[in-house]
C-alpha cells in the first residue's frame, strides 16, 4: 500500500485549498485529533501516579506483590493474569488491524468477521477487568494494624522489630471468617485454647480455620511468614483497626490511600475507554453488516473506529508498564 | 450538512483501496508486529516476576529497560496498527509533536523539582 507517505504532492497545490493538506478526511484528522487530547489526559494521569508516588513518604505497594492471584486456581502467579489481560487487549488490536485490511479490499465478509472477533476480545478483556476489581476491592485476607510494639522471629529466621501501627496480614481462609467476625455476625466467633486460635462458623456451612500464620511486608518487598508462637504474639498485639481488600476510604494494601485511588481511577478511566469502544464497534458491526459501507464504496469508517480501539490498547502498555511493572 | 465521508468527487484523497497481493502483505506484516509485541510484553513480565527491587541501582536499569521496551510497543502500536507510518509527514508530525513538547515539559518539572529527594535518597524508591 505505501499509503499517503509515498504520494508526491507539489506544495502548490497541497495548500492551494479544495483538498486536505494532510491527505485525510475531515472524520479521521479529527479522530487523531481527539486521541492527542485524550492521550494527553492519561499522560497528566500517570504523571500525576509518578510524581504522587516518589512524594510519598509511606511505603508503596509493589505489582508483582500486590496481583499475583488467578481466577479459580490457588497459588501465586505474579503478574501472569494482567500479562494474560495484555494479551487479550493486543490480540484484540490485531483482528481489529485485520477488519481495516478486509475493509480496504471492499470485503465485507472479512469486516464482519474480524470486526466481530474484536468484539469479543473487548467483552474478555472488560469482563478480566470486572474480575480484577473484584478482587481487588475483596482483597486477600485483609490486615490488622498492631496496637504496641513487638519482636517476632519470622520462619526464615528473621527478627522483626515492629512497632504500633504496623500492618501484619492473614491468609486468605482465616481472613475470610475475621471479616464477619470482625462485623459482628453472631454465628462466627472465636476460640481461643493453649494450642492456638480459631474462628469458628455455626450455621448453614459449619466449619472453623485455625490461626497458621501471619505475613510480614506482603505488599512491600520481601514478604516473610511468621508461625507458632510468634503469630500468637502478633495476633495477640493487634489493635481494632482491621481493613480488608480496599475502597475509597481504606485499603490493606498499603498504609496510605493514594494508591488504592490510582488504581481506581485509571484502570476505572481506560475500563470506560474499553467499554465505549465496544458500544461503538458494535454500532459500526452492525452498520458494515446491513451493507452500509457497502453501499458507500468504502470503510473507512472501520478505519477511524480503529485508531480509537488501537489507542486503547496503546494506553494499557503504558498503565501495565507505569502502574503494574515499575 | 456536507458529509466529506461520501466520495461525490475528488475532493479529497481516498486511496486507501488495496488489492489482494497487497493485502496479504500487510497481513505477512500484522501477524510479525503481533509476534513482536507478544514477545516483549513477555520478557517484561519475565523480568517483573524475577528481578527483586532490592539494589537501588540493578533496579534503575531494570525500570529504564521497562520504559524502553514500552515506548518500542507503542512505536509499533502506532505506526503499524494505526497506519501513521503511512500518513503524510505533516499529519504525522502534527500528532507527535505535541509529546515531544509534553515529554520536554515533564523532564523540565521533573528535574527542577525533583531534587527534593536526593536528600534522603533512601525513602524514596
Amino acid at each position: 500500500m505505501g499509503g499517503e507517505s509515498t504520494k508526491v504532492i507539489s506544495k502548490e497545490v497541497l495548500w492551494g485549498g479544495g483538498q486536505s493538506p494532510f491527505s485525510v478526511s475531515y472524520g479521521k484528522m479529527m479522530m487523531w485529533y481527539f486521541l492527542v487530547s485524550d492521550a494527553l489526559t492519561f499522560g497528566g494521569l500517570l504523571t500525576a501516579y509518578g510524581f504522587v508516588r516518589a512524594s510519598s513518604t509511606d511505603p508503596w505497594p509493589i505489582g508483582e506483590q500486590a496481583f499475583r492471584s488467578l481466577p479459580f486456581i490457588e497459588g501465586e502467579y505474579p503478574l501472569i493474569y494482567v500479562a494474560l489481560m495484555t494479551f487479550i487487549l493486543i490480540v484484540s488490536s490485531v483482528t481489529m488491524v485485520l477488519a481495516v485490511e478486509a475493509g480496504h479490499r471492499n470485503d465485507k465478509s472479512g469486516v464482519v468477521k474480524w470486526l466481530g472477533l474484536t468484539i469479543i476480545g473487548g467483552f474478555f478483556f472488560l469482563g478480566s477487568q470486572a474480575w480484577e476489581w473484584s478482587h481487588y476491592i475483596h482483597g486477600s485476607g485483609g490486615s490488622f494494624l498492631l496496637n504496641e510494639s513487638v519482636e517476632v522471629t519470622s520462619d526464615d529466621g528473621q527478627t522483626f522489630s515492629l512497632n504500633k501501627g504496623d500492618a501484619v496480614y492473614m491468609d486468605h481462609h482465616f481472613g475470610h471468617l475475621a471479616e464477619p467476625w470482625i462485623e459482628g455476625e453472631p454465628e462466627v466467633s472465636l476460640v481461643e485454647s493453649d494450642h492456638g486460635v480459631k474462628l469458628v462458623e455455626l450455621g448453614a456451612h459449619p466449619h472453623e480455620v485455625e490461626l497458621h500464620s501471619l505475613t510480614l511486608n506482603k505488599y512491600i518487598n520481601n514478604e516473610s511468614h511468621v508461625s507458632g508462637d510468634d503469630a500468637m504474639k502478633l495476633w495477640n498485639a493487634r489493635s481494632e483497626s482491621f481493613s480488608f481488600g480496599a475502597n475509597m476510604h481504606v485499603n490493606e494494601y498499603a498504609s496510605q490511600q493514594a494508591y488504592a485511588n490510582f488504581f481506581f481511577f485509571i484502570t476505572g478511566f481506560h475500563g470506560f475507554h474499553v467499554f465505549s469502544g465496544v458500544v461503538i464497534n458494535i454500532i459500526i458491526f452492525i452498520m458494515a453488516y446491513r451493507g452500509v459501507f457497502e453501499r458507500r464504496k468504502h470503510y473507512e469508517m472501520v478505519e477511524k473506529i480503529g485508531l480509537y480501539w488501537h489507542f486503547v490498547d496503546l494506553v494499557w502498555v503504558f498503565v501495565f508498564t507505569f502502574f503494574y511493572l515499575i | 450538512m456536507e458529509r466529506d465521508d461520501l466520495i461525490v468527487n475528488d475532493s479529497y484523497a481516498l486511496n486507501a483501496h488495496h488489492s489482494e497481493e497487497e493485502g496479504a502483505k500487510i497481513r505477512r506484516n500484522t501477524w510479525k508486529v503481533t509476534g513482536i509485541l507478544t514477545l516483549l510484553t513477555t520478557i517484561e513480565v519475565i523480568m517483573g516476576i524475577y528481578f527483586k527491587r532490592s539494589e537501588a541501582f540493578s533496579w534503575t536499569m531494570i525500570k529504564w529497560t521497562f520504559i524502553i521496551l514500552t515506548l518500542v510497543k507503542a512505536a509499533y502500536i502506532v505506526l503499524v496498527f494505526m497506519h501513521l507510518g503511512d500518513e503524510r509527514g505533516n499529519l504525522k508530525k502534527a500528532v507527535l509533536a505535541p509529546y515531544m513538547l509534553f515529554i520536554a515539559y515533564l523532564l523540565f518539572i521533573a528535574i527542577t523539582e525533583g531534587f527534593g529527594h536526593l536528600g534522603n535518597f533512601n525513602a524514596f524508591h
